[in-house]
């Protein structure tokens, strides 16, 4: 077995060879080997973090018609190093009246949520963290523990805009958890497991024809639960300054900002493993496992990219419309899809392919497209009524 | 000792210690904090038991609900957020009696009980246990009609909650 095949069992073997040489016990040598892989995955995300700071405001630039950091480095690529030097060396503020312990503790716990979910995301046939048999809930679990983290930063700033800021995203984001969850599972029917491996290798045709709208349901949660806009109320900088994370400064600050950033990242890779395939694009991932890493990175940017556009296209929603519009729309759109897949799924058994993908196709667009009539008809009655009332009130108006 | 059994001892310290702290933690959203350690904790439990289902449950209702609405409820009913209340009230004994009832009880439980000094059988390669334990939910011989009950017991509180907080018109 070469390197250029399995490159992580060919390193692991090569280091246990080393260790146990070294007259160091087998077993100890493996926890040891482990270590240095988590060390390792850590190390490369937190790097291509600091290259998602330039992405990001590269990206936001040019939506905006400008041409974003191109001082420092080629093409401003060294920006983010002196973003970085900057950080580390201001002066860092704990406020009077912090609760210090939970203060200090909530961004390492924001930066610890983003990074644990890479534990499951499958880089290629051979290279993943563990294959767990429940990835999908995982990817909630580790949700949790970020929504935990953003309101002991907001309640231990002891600052009102902070916590008003905690309070309004975590609404968001145990809201939008619903939605999420019921979309995870429409993959799941589909591959018969929640392992990310398995979901996949089932993936000869992609998952977004099968369930077109359960991606989309996906992509919208997903955005609610990074807390992007126009997901954005936490922060609504003309009322809040900056949510969750005012109290902040310095290398603090970033970790939920360079957080937020790999967050968006990490679910564009999951909307491409879960609907788009992940590593596999036309039998390249049989190739070489370093195309399968390509492959699924590349992936991962153009869904973090649809997430950007989303981010710097939209205007912020209200927050009730955003409450409103998940619990009365989304919720139960997506139970109802859940429903409709499963259903099928069962029924459609041991047809042939190209009926079971058509039929499956059809009924997710006839779903969105019922879904949307009868939403476009709650709303004309709602419009009617407040344009209604506002009639008789001039009326009423005129006659005094 | 096996490494497995030190792992389980560390947990259990952890647990302990967290549930400990809850009780005795004058300031509330630090409580419901420990709490969310101990529950994290008993998710550790679950994984060394080789329940993965179970501890990732755990987090995601337990953590990811429960604590959050505990430490909500806290924030929005409190006056002062660092306040730091009486500890007990006047019906302490209640509590003390009950959760000594409680541990005389589950002790003397455990006293006629043989698994303490048997080890757990390898489980089978292959072993599916996230299938077996859903296959089990919804099967007529299994536990089909607790798991509906539940279901329409949620789902009945479901509806309560949104009575209640609807006005009426």
């Amino acid at each position: 077995m070469s390197f250029w095949n399995d490159p992580l069992k060919v390193a692991a073997d090569w280091l246990l060879g080393i260790f146990t040489g070294w007259g160091m016990p087998e077993i100890a040598a493996q926890i040891l080997i482990g270590f240095i892989g988590v060390l390792l995955l850590i190390t490369i995300l937190m790097v291509l973090d600091i290259f998602l700071v330039w992405v990001e405001r590269k990206v936001v630039s040019r939506f905006q018609d400008r041409i974003g950091p191109n001082r420092v480095g080629p093409f401003g690529l060294i920006q983010p190093f002196a973003d970085i030097i900057k950080l580390i060396i201001k002066e860092d503020i704990t406020p009077a009246g912090a609760d210090k312990v939970v203060y200090n503790l909530a961004p390492m716990l924001s930066m610890m949520s983003v990074l644990i979910l890479w534990a499951v995301v499958p880089l290629a046939p051979v290279i993943l963290g563990v294959d767990l048999n429940i990835g999908a809930l995982y990817i909630v679990a580790a949700g949790a523990i970020g929504t935990l983290s953003i309101i002991m930063a907001g309640w231990s700033s002891n600052n009102k805009f902070a916590l008003i800021g905690a309070f309004r995203q975590v609404a968001v984001m145990v809201s939008f958890e619903i939605p999420m969850l019921a979309t995870l599972l429409i993959p799941t029917i589909f591959a018969g497991s929640m392992g990310m491996g398995a979901i996949i290798e089932k993936q000869d045709i992609w998952f977004v024809w099968l369930a077109p709208l359960g991606a989309v349901i996906f992509l919208i949660a997903a955005i609610a639960e990074l807390g992007r806009a126009p997901f954005d109320m936490a922060e609504g900088e003309s009322e809040l300054v900056s949510g969750y994370n005012i109290e902040y400064s310095g290398m603090k600050f970033g970790m939920f900002y360079a957080g937020e950033l790999l967050h968006a990242f990490t679910f564009g890779g999951f909307w491409a493993i879960l609907f788009f395939g992940g590593y596999r694009f036309f039998g390249l991932e049989h190739v070489s496992p370093f195309l399968a890493i390509a492959v699924i990175v590349f992936k991962a940017f153009l869904g973090y990219w649809v997430i950007m556009w989303i981010k710097y296209t939209l205007m912020r929603i209200r927050i009730d419309h955003m409450l409103g519009f998940n619990w009365k729309f989304l919720t139960p759109l997506a139970f109802a899809l859940l429903m409709v897949t499963a259903l099928m799924n069962a029924l459609l058994a041991g047809t042939p392919t190209w009926i079971y993908v058509s039929i499956m196709f059809l009924s997710n667009v006839v779903l969105g497209w019922v879904a949307l009539e009868i939403a476009r008809s709650y709303s004309r009655k709602e419009r009617e009524k407040a344009q209604g009332s506002k009639a008789v009130a001039i009326v009423e108006a005129a006659h005094h | 000792m096996t490494g497995e059994q030190i792992a389980f001892l560390v947990v259990a310290l952890f647990t302990l210690a967290s549930g400990f702290m809850v009780v005795t933690t004058g300031n509330l959203v630090h409580a419901a904090l420990w709490l969310v350690s101990t529950l994290f904790g008993v998710a550790v439990a679950y994984a060394l038991l080789n329940a993965a289902f179970l501890a990732v449950v755990q987090v995601v209702v337990y953590i990811g609900a429960i604590a959050i609405l505990f430490i909500f409820a806290v924030m929005l009913t409190r006056k002062d957020l660092l306040d730091q209340g009486p500890q007990v009230n006047r019906n302490w004994w209640v509590g003390a009696l009950l959760s000594v009832l409680t541990f005389v009880g589950l002790y003397s439980l455990l006293q006629g009980w043989d698994g303490m000094s048997k080890t757990a059988a390898d489980i089978p390669s292959g072993f599916d246990a996230i299938s077996e334990l859903g296959n089990e939910l919804v099967s007529p011989m299994g536990y089909v009609l607790p798991f509906e009950v539940a279901s329409v017991l949620l789902v009945a509180a479901l509806v309560g909650a949104v009575y209640v907080a609807s006005d009426r018109k």
